[in-house]
């Protein structure tokens, strides 16, 4: 409630208000910079807030045995761990799962993760979707009743990332809660229940991703450009008065223009007639069903990748 | 904290340069320079005769004396060799006899004497008082006999403790086992668990080397030895700690340890007594824990010395170790 966190004159997070409802898997998205992790490392009790209040699973943060009760009911991956090298699969799980009183066994959490075949191996070895799911395994060897995953897929190839979001979705099913940030709205799309969309330390949009979308007012996006040197004065009016069309978002030159479409197939006739009766050229044409990038665009003016 | 002890260890013997220095380094280096200072005693001492009347009767009236090697030199040979210290000193034959020597030199103090002593008994002076040699080697006298509890001291407190910390912290895995329940203190200690377990084998590598090769005896009980050394181990391991509990670069550490360590390879008399120094510096030395540890291991391994009379050094050791860890834990940078 009322979240913040300052770095200096940054205000990472400006007053936020979140509640995760147990057995959900909840996303924070947003570009880099939006304090996601910050976020999330102040429910895991790693960072103290400058204002407002944190309860997990409905306990403050204290320090000594009320904390490490606490702890012992998590499970936490962090962004930016980097495990002992030369400990193996085994033996790194062997150490976390010393920390805590109630715990999976070794051989139950990699088969959780799939490590099988790399029990023996040294971490060193492992490639980066193997040491993630390793991560990810540190974080799921305590039988946590709530898990934090600070970008688990961020950086990884298309296949571990498959791998990671089923094992993920292999925890929510069995009834755990999942709170975790990414920059990925797909992974946000595929994962999640409910999704808050951060940027610069506030939370912007908060709902299921379907009910995000559908804010939209349209499901799908048209994305075309003109060929170079065309302009076309009094387009945008032009555009907006096509039929299906709810909103038409140009960036400057040489970008292109985007318009959030409610029925394709009338909207793009017409809007091909419009260009053709002004003499403009397409350089490009494309249209896709609406995603949480292109509801993070219409909020925020800005592509998610590149800001 | 047994599996964090065991992780530590296990992080350490999989680095084979890290045991090369902790293992190998110390016996190199006992054995290094307990061949450049093995005990030969004085050996025979070289006279040169310079040219004269009866130098060559003079000679040998003095080469026939058991410690003393005597030749007629040319002059110009003469007085090159006594400067190179090849020969200790010069008889240079006349009324009276010139013994010409560097009186700075222990050496050629040693030639005067028995010089001066085979030529007047060969005139016939008479002994006065009658003499007998009783000749004993005082044991634990020779170098090596200093150097080894030395060396033992130096390799506790180079325990490479502080790498390890500032590794982990960098890697942010110091902050990732502040997400688990695991308590601070135990991360702490499992590097004294650890280390107390390398120690053993360190110590019975060093102790039983010079052993083997010098006959370095150990006067004084092998269970006094072991309770100095872990104590020993547990306060260095604590300015381990200490010196790595903020630094967040491998760099600034490596800095650090040297600031430490250095002063007191050189201070605390691992190679050499640290009597040499002024007698105003002293109070400061002593209470330095390297000098305490070493005072303590020397006075068991070479006196025979028990755990009682060792109160004040240990006592020395102990504050360092306790204040050390206590400090470190208090001001430890967890992430």
């Amino acid at each position: 409630m009322g979240l913040t966190k300052r770095y200096g004159d940054v205000t990472a997070v400006a007053g936020l208000d979140l509640t995760v409802a147990a057995g959900e898997c909840f996303g924070l998205l947003g570009p880099n910079g939006a304090g996601k992790t910050t976020t999330i490392e102040i429910l895991e009790g790693l960072t103290s807030p400058d204002g407002g209040d944190v309860q997990v699973l409905g306990a403050p943060w204290r320090d000594g045995a009320e904390g490490r009760a606490l702890r012992e009911r998590l499970g936490i991956q962090l962004q930016e761990t980097q495990l002992a090298d030369k400990l193996t699969v085994t033996e790194t799980l062997a150490l976390f799962r010393s920390f805590y009183r109630r715990s999976h066994t070794v051989d139950e959490v990699v088969a959780l993760v799939e490590l099988e075949e790399k029990r023996g191996a040294r971490v060193a070895t492992l490639s980066g979707g193997q040491k993630q799911r390793l991560a990810v395994a540190c974080a799921l060897v305590s039988r946590p009743e709530l898990l934090f995953l600070d970008e688990p897929t961020t950086g990884l190839d298309p296949q571990s990332r498959r791998q990671l979001w089923e094992i993920i979705r292999k925890f929510k099913v069995a009834g755990g809660s999942v709170l975790l940030t990414t920059h990925y709205m797909e992974e946000a799309e595929r994962l999640c229940d409910r999704v808050a969309i951060m940027d610069h330390g506030k939370v912007i949009a908060l709902g299921t991703p379907s009910e995000l979308i559908a804010s939209l007012g349209a499901d799908h996006v048209v994305d075309f450009a003109l060929a170079e040197g065309q302009a076309v004065t009094g387009l945008e009016e032009a555009l907006k008065a096509l039929p299906g069309v709810k909103a038409v978002r140009s960036g400057p030159p040489p970008a292109g223009i985007s318009l959030t479409v409610a029925e394709v197939h009338r909207a793009l006739p017409a809007l091909l007639a419009l260009l053709q009766s002004r003499g403009a050229e397409l350089s490009l044409l494309t249209t896709h069903h609406a995603t949480l990038d292109d509801v993070f665009v219409v909020l925020t003016g800005r592509q998610l990748r590149d800001s | 904290m047994f599996q964090l002890a065991l992780a530590r260890m296990r992080e350490f013997y999989r680095e084979p340069e890290a045991v090369f220095w902790v293992f190998g380094f110390p016996i190199v280096l006992a054995f290094a320079l307990g061949l450049a200072f093995r005990n030969t005693g004085p050996g025979q001492l070289q006279i040169g005769v310079a040219p004269g009347g009866g130098d060559s009767a003079l000679a040998a009236t003095l080469d026939s004396s058991p410690r003393l090697i005597a030749a007629v030199l040319d002059t110009a040979t003469a007085r090159l060799r006594l400067r190179s210290g090849r020969i200790a000193l010069l008889v240079v034959p006349g009324d009276p006899l010139v013994y010409r020597y560097d009186s700075t030199r222990t050496e050629s103090g040693l030639a005067r004497l028995e010089v001066d002593d085979a030529l007047q008994r060969s005139r016939g002076r008479q002994d006065r008082v009658a003499v007998r040699d009783d000749r004993a080697v005082a044991p634990g006298s020779r170098y090596i006999d200093f150097l080894i509890p030395g060396l033992l001291g130096m390799n506790l407190l180079g325990s490479g403790v502080g790498f390890s910390v500032v590794q982990a912290r960098q890697r942010k895995l110091l902050k990732r086992y502040m997400a688990t329940p695991m308590r601070r203190s135990h991360y702490l200690l499992s590097f004294i668990l650890s280390r107390l377990v390398f120690l053993i084998l360190e110590v019975v590598a060093l102790v039983g080397f010079g052993w083997l090769l010098f006959g370095v005896a150990v006067r004084g009980s092998f269970a006094t030895l072991a309770g100095i050394t872990i104590l020993g181990a547990f306060a260095f391991a604590g300015l381990g700690l200490l010196v790595a509990s903020r630094a967040k670069t491998i760099e600034g550490v490596s800095g650090l340890m040297n600031l430490v360590m250095l002063p007191m390879w050189i201070l605390s008399g691992t190679f050499f007594s640290y009597a040499r120094f002024p007698d105003a510096m002293i109070p400061f030395v002593k209470a330095l824990p390297l000098t305490a540890l070493n005072d303590a291991l020397r006075a068991v391994m070479i006196d025979g010395a028990g755990l009682s009379s060792l109160g004040a050094p240990l006592a020395i050791v102990v504050a360092w170790g306790v204040v050390s860890f206590v400090v470190a834990l208090k001001i430890f940078r967890w992430r």
